[in-house]
């Protein structure tokens, strides 16, 4: 029964629905009907690796960092939105490259220590020091001296400030229109020093923060309790006394213990065999909240490769592929996709139909493109259900243009490294390894997966596609830092993706949806259980009725 | 004794060196680099080489494996990559669920293959014993995974008789322990039977036959014991078969075991871990199979350690 | 692990052969091996329809595969492809791994076997030392390594396994050379200046045949089993080539729905692999009544 996860998500994390804007901005409303206490269970198939935000990146442990940490920033629950976190207020200076954020007193690390703004410093040095070997790093890229850093020549960034013990000012080096949302991310969660220091490369598992939550149990490869955090700086919450995460717990008996009432969320969502049966199920099918994620499942095509290189050739593979086939083989839990970016992304275009599905075209154009008789080609693509399956429907599809493509089914390790090499990969299926948003913006689906920075060796462009022109609309677009000029920025940002479009350097296929089942004692608002940055749920928010 | 126990000792060190060397030198040449992994997607070519060098990954293969050799001798076997936790630990706090299953499957396997093998030697060659053959076969035939299923379906899903995965009670133990011992009993209950074959052919049996002993009490006090002895030796020899087999039944029930922390780690290229497991793996196999052979002698007189 | 007594010469074959035939478990499994070497050779004519065409009516709307019935008669995969086709096709893998793989085991395994024991000295210690060194190997672990090293064809995966499985013959076939190469008549043929070819085709490998051919027999069993653990695992022969191992891969997320897609070719490996066994162990009591016991 291995294998059963919803692996079309896995190791990443995912933002959903919702339009950021800073502008409209207005804070959640705590449920009046909220009652506090009770314990639930969360169960994950896959242990937990580690609760160190400046190392966690996976798709399970993402959510319980954000219960045990805070940053400066943090969103409105349930929605993209930002709202202040630790920072009680900020401001950007007119050129948008100098942000001063003002700290909230008075907040206590679970170690009983006021947080403070060294704590902010040291956590940005920490995260951005090659010997944290943070996979987050380069986010935090726009920061004044972050070269320094990454080539080791300082060992604190030079445009990170304590001006006071309750106020930090960060310089960037260019405009940077996603700094706020970087400062969201986990990798820019508050930590004090003492605590690291105590733990060293074991702090992952010994995690002190300033979150809702503390850890109070860890059996590794077993269970984890987080234990509420009754200092909480948030009043008011969180609800619950305690969560329980079980691991090892593959989704389907996850579900049938939920049915049991001994479950309380599936982390890992309904397994697909079981998918028909709770939805045709009115009275399950009313415990299931359905989101749509900011994901794209989408194949590359190496523009270095023949015959990849011609653009006819591309935009020829876009057409053969039937999408809504795919869809059907998922079990209709994704939509068919136009572009890169999802359609709860700011920034994509509703009025693009994208490349048709007409098989009998893309012949045509084949043959006007000198391949009358198609060719021979490679498909990567994970080894972890479904991705196989997919590729084979890729594989059929192509066949019926001409186009032999064999399927090479490697672990998600060797396929990132036969992407990342110049001229290995063909055509490589995105599912299982990318591409999910760090954060709600459409710059994230960009630079490193379709930009000139991630066509290198070792880089996460795939597709090889390198665009200067683009590169300097992007560069453009994220230097507009000005809220009243949002508008402006997306409309670059989907020209940007339009002009790809054009190229057809990806083929997109579909864009997930996600689906959380909870048991009927859960209460707390549907976005809670879609919440776009806490997956599966939003913790600190969520309540029980009995 | 002494002598060959030292002399067996440091063949077995050797081995697990060997094993180490092959292990590190097939991960040195696997097509897909651990760096990547850690760095994310977000990271620059810089603190990519510059993670790559903190690992020592950017040293010749020589030098990365006398580093690993020489942390191993002072009992140091890495920390994960993408974890950052020792690797001792993790072993440590999986094993424990590891060696429960595999103790669970010896129980299952020497209970199912002694009563087969005891039954079809006392009805020898009559149809129960044939049929009871063929099911030896039949449990020597069947892949793992495909039991463990069918098991699942029928137990777990459809009578509900046992828990569908988890860990940590008996009921959770029981339907893992089968799989994984199922085939064992193939081998047992075949042995089982030719060895008290063997021995109700022997004279002492068949002296305490003439003297008007009781058939059940010949056979549980005399026959038995004498039968059983040889194929003791033989589970030191499962542990081989066994460390296959965790990964596949590990990974169908959900078990905690280190199987499953060795494939998620080959998953995601966390050389450390995989190494880790490999050794404690090769470590185990050879002790079981050092402890087969000094128990022989002990058993069966006739057989000298050389 | 077996005490190997001498092999008192080979039997004679036309014998062995008639008491290999008196023996019903061993028709019954040449008569299954046979079955189904026919099925995997004639697969395009028996087959009705291709194993990799994914066919619209072979899956409901909402994406389900279609349960045994008239049109698919064992039903359809979870791509709507016909899955008796597909066990038909999956034949070929498990006989052309089964046969290659081992047979490479074999001649490895004898190769390394015989050198050993007949050179011994400084080449037989190293040899057997690693042959232990291989036996201390989790072996699914090394074959999933190995795997991961060369991209998994159907060639390789025979090349993986045979890597991970020679060991065994090498041992007995070891063991047998050296108490071979100690009787008088191979000291006489030495002494009268016999060559060490003529000594090993003449006196050692004629011996070593009947345990050869049995092990052999009973390591396609083996052999075909490992194939189908690796292709469950994701990591055997790559799709769409069928096999009965990664049909079992794909389609174990329904098997609570639909558990012919696991249990149809979880059956196919199971009578193969019993059938290898059964002849083999047939022919191991016929040519060879001397050699006893496990593995």
């Amino acid at each position: 029964m291995s294998l059963m996860k919803n692996i079309l998500a896995t190791s990443a994390l995912s933002l959903s629905l919702g339009l950021a804007s800073l502008a409209s901005a207005q804070d959640y409303q705590p449920d009046p009907n909220a009652k506090p206490g009770g314990n639930i269970i969360v169960t994950y198939k896959d242990d937990v690796a580690t609760l160190d935000p400046a190392i966690g990146y996976d798709w399970q442990n993402w959510s319980m960092i954000k219960s045990v940490f805070d940053g400066l920033m943090d969103y409105v629950p349930g929605t993209t939105e930002l709202r202040p976190g630790l920072a009680e207020s900020y401001e950007i200076s007119d050129d948008g490259t100098t942000f001063t954020f003002k700290l909230r007193q008075g907040v206590k690390f679970h170690n009983g220590r006021e947080m403070t703004a060294e704590d902010v410093k040291y956590s940005l040095d920490r995260v951005t020091t090659p010997a944290t070997q943070s996979p987050g790093a380069g986010f935090f890229g726009s920061i004044k001296g972050y070269d320094a850093m990454a080539d080791g020549s300082a060992t604190s960034l030079e445009g990170v400030t304590v001006v006071d013990p309750y106020t930090v000012k960060i310089e960037l080096s260019r405009p940077d229109a996603t700094f706020l949302h970087v400062m969201a991310l986990n990798f820019a969660s508050v930590v004090p020093k003492e605590a690291v220091d105590e733990y060293g490369t074991d702090f992952g598992k010994h995690p002190v923060g300033t979150g809702a939550f503390k850890l109070a149990d860890w059996t590794i490869g077993q269970q984890l309790v987080l234990q509420k955090n009754a200092d909480y700086w948030r009043s008011g919450v969180p609800y619950l006394d305690s969560i329980t995460f079980e691991v090892g717990q593959e989704p389907i008996v996850a579900l049938l213990r939920l049915q049991k009432g001994e479950v309380d969320v599936p982390g890992d969502g309904i397994p697909p065999a079981k998918f028909n049966e709770v939805m045709g199920n009115p009275d399950e099918a009313k415990q299931v909240v359905v989101g749509g994620q900011l994901h794209t499942g989408y194949i590359t095509l190496n523009v270095e490769m023949a015959p990849f290189d011609k653009v006819e050739v591309r935009q020829a593979i876009n057409m053969a592929i039937n999408k809504d086939r795919i869809v059907q083989m998922i079990n209709g839990r994704a939509t068919p996709a136009t572009q890169p970016l999802p359609p709860s992304m700011p920034g994509y275009t509703k009025d693009y139909a994208g490349y048709p599905f007409d098989p009998a075209k893309a012949k045509e154009m084949l043959a006007e493109a000198g391949l009358p008789d198609g060719f021979e080609t490679e498909l990567y693509v994970m080894n972890t259900d479904p991705n196989p399956r997919i590729a084979q429907a890729i594989q059929q599809d192509l066949a019926a243009i001409g186009v032999k493509a064999d399927i090479k089914a490697l672990a998600q390790a060797n396929v990132i490294e036969a992407g990342g090499t110049p001229k290995t990969a063909p055509m490589i299926w995105s599912g299982g390894m990318a591409w999910i948003a760090d954060f709600p913006d459409p710059s994230n689906f960009y630079g490193p997966i379709l930009g000139c920075a991630g066509a290198v060796e070792g880089g996460w462009n795939w597709s090889w596609y390198c665009n200067k022109d683009l590169d300097a609309m992007a560069t453009e677009a994220d230097s507009i830092t000005d809220p009243a000029k949002q508008d402006e920025r997306l409309q670059k940002w989907s020209d940007v993706y339009m002009k790809v479009m054009e190229d057809a350097p990806w083929v997109p296929v579909f864009n997930e949806n996600r689906y959380t089942m909870k048991s009927t004692r859960m209460g707390g608002a549907d976005a809670l259980y879609v919440d776009p940055v806490s997956i599966p749920v939003n913790y600190d928010y969520v309540y029980v009725t009995e | 004794m002494l002598a060959y126990l030292i002399r067996r000792l440091i063949q077995a060190a050797l081995i697990l060196l060997g094993v180490s060397f092959i292990t590190f030198f097939l991960l040195f040449v696997l097509p897909a680099d651990p760096v990547r992994q850690i760095a994310g997607r977000s990271a620059t070519p810089e603190t990519v080489a510059n993670i790559r060098h903190q690992l020592g990954l950017d040293q010749p293969f020589v030098v990365q494996y006398w580093r690993y050799l020489t942390g191993l001798f002072q009992g140091d076997m890495g920390r994960s990559y993408l974890q950052k936790t020792e690797v001792a630990t993790l072993i440590a706090a999986r094993l424990p669920a590891t060696l429960l299953l595999m103790l669970g499957a010896i129980v299952a396997e020497l209970i199912m293959g002694l009563t087969l093998g005891i039954v079809a030697a006392i009805r020898r060659g009559g149809a129960l014993d044939q049929s009871l053959m063929i099911t030896s076969f039949v449990a020597v035939s069947a892949p793992q995974f495909v039991v463990g299923l069918l098991l699942l379906y029928v137990f777990a899903v459809k009578l509900s008789w046992f828990p569908i995965g988890g860990y940590g009670s008996f009921s959770n133990l029981v339907l893992p322990a089968l799989t994984l011992g199922i085939m064992g009993s193939g081998w047992y209950s075949r042995m089982m039977r030719s060895s008290m074959i063997d021995v109700l052919r022997s004279d002492y049996i068949r002296t305490a036959r003439a003297k008007g002993l009781r058939r059940f009490r010949v056979l549980a006090l005399h026959a038995m014991p004498n039968a059983i002895l040889p194929i003791i030796a033989m589970i030191g020899i499962d542990i081989g078969i066994f460390m296959s087999g965790i990964v596949v039944v590990e990974s169908v029930f959900g078990w905690p075991g280190i199987g499953q922390l060795a494939w998620q780690a080959i998953q995601r290229v966390d050389i450390p871990i995989i190494m880790g497991v490999t050794l404690v793996s090769a470590c185990a196999i050879v002790l079981g199979n050092l402890l087969a052979d000094l128990i022989t002698p002990f058993i069966d007189p006739r057989i000298k350690l050389r | 692990m077996t005490d190997a007594t001498l092999a008192e010469g080979p039997a004679r074959p036309q014998s062995a052969l008639r008491r290999l035939l008196r023996r019903k478990l061993a028709i019954l499994g040449m008569a299954i091996i046979a079955i189904v070497t026919l099925g995997a050779i004639f697969a395009p004519w028996i087959a009705p329809f291709a194993p990799q065409d994914q066919m619209f009516d072979g899956l409901t709307l909402e994406g389900a595969p279609m349960p045994p019935g008239e049109k698919f008669w064992l039903g359809t995969d979870l791509l709507g492809r016909d899955l008796f086709s597909r066990i038909l096709y999956g034949a070929r893998t498990s006989l052309i791994i089964g046969v290659v793989a081992n047979g490479l085991a074999l001649i490895i395994g004898t190769l390394i076997g015989v050198t050993a024991g007949y050179f011994r000295g400084w080449i037989g210690a190293v040899l057997m030392r690693f042959t232990d060194l291989m036996m201390a190997f989790p072996a699914l672990l090394l074959a999933i390594c190995l795997a991961a090293i060369f991209t998994p064809s159907l060639w390789i995966v025979a090349m993986v396994i045979a890597l991970v499985n020679w060991v065994q013959t090498a041992r007995v076939v070891y063991t047998e050379t050296s108490a071979l190469a100690e009787r008088e008549f191979v000291a006489a043929e030495k002494t009268l200046g016999a060559g060490t070819a003529r000594i090993l085709f003449r006196h050692i490998l004629p011996h070593l045949v009947p345990m050869i051919i049995v092990w052999g027999t009973l390591g396609i069993s083996t052999t075909v089993l490992l194939e189908a653990t690796l292709s469950y695992l994701g990591v055997g022969v790559q799709p769409p080539t069928p096999s009965w191992g990664n049909i079992i891969f794909e389609n174990q997320t329904y098997f609570q729905a639909a558990p012919w897609l696991v249990f149809i070719p979880g059956a196919a490996i199971l009578l193969l692999a019993l059938s290898f066994n059964l002849v083999g162990d047939a022919l191991r009591d016929v040519l060879d009544p001397t050699q006893r016991g496990r593995e």
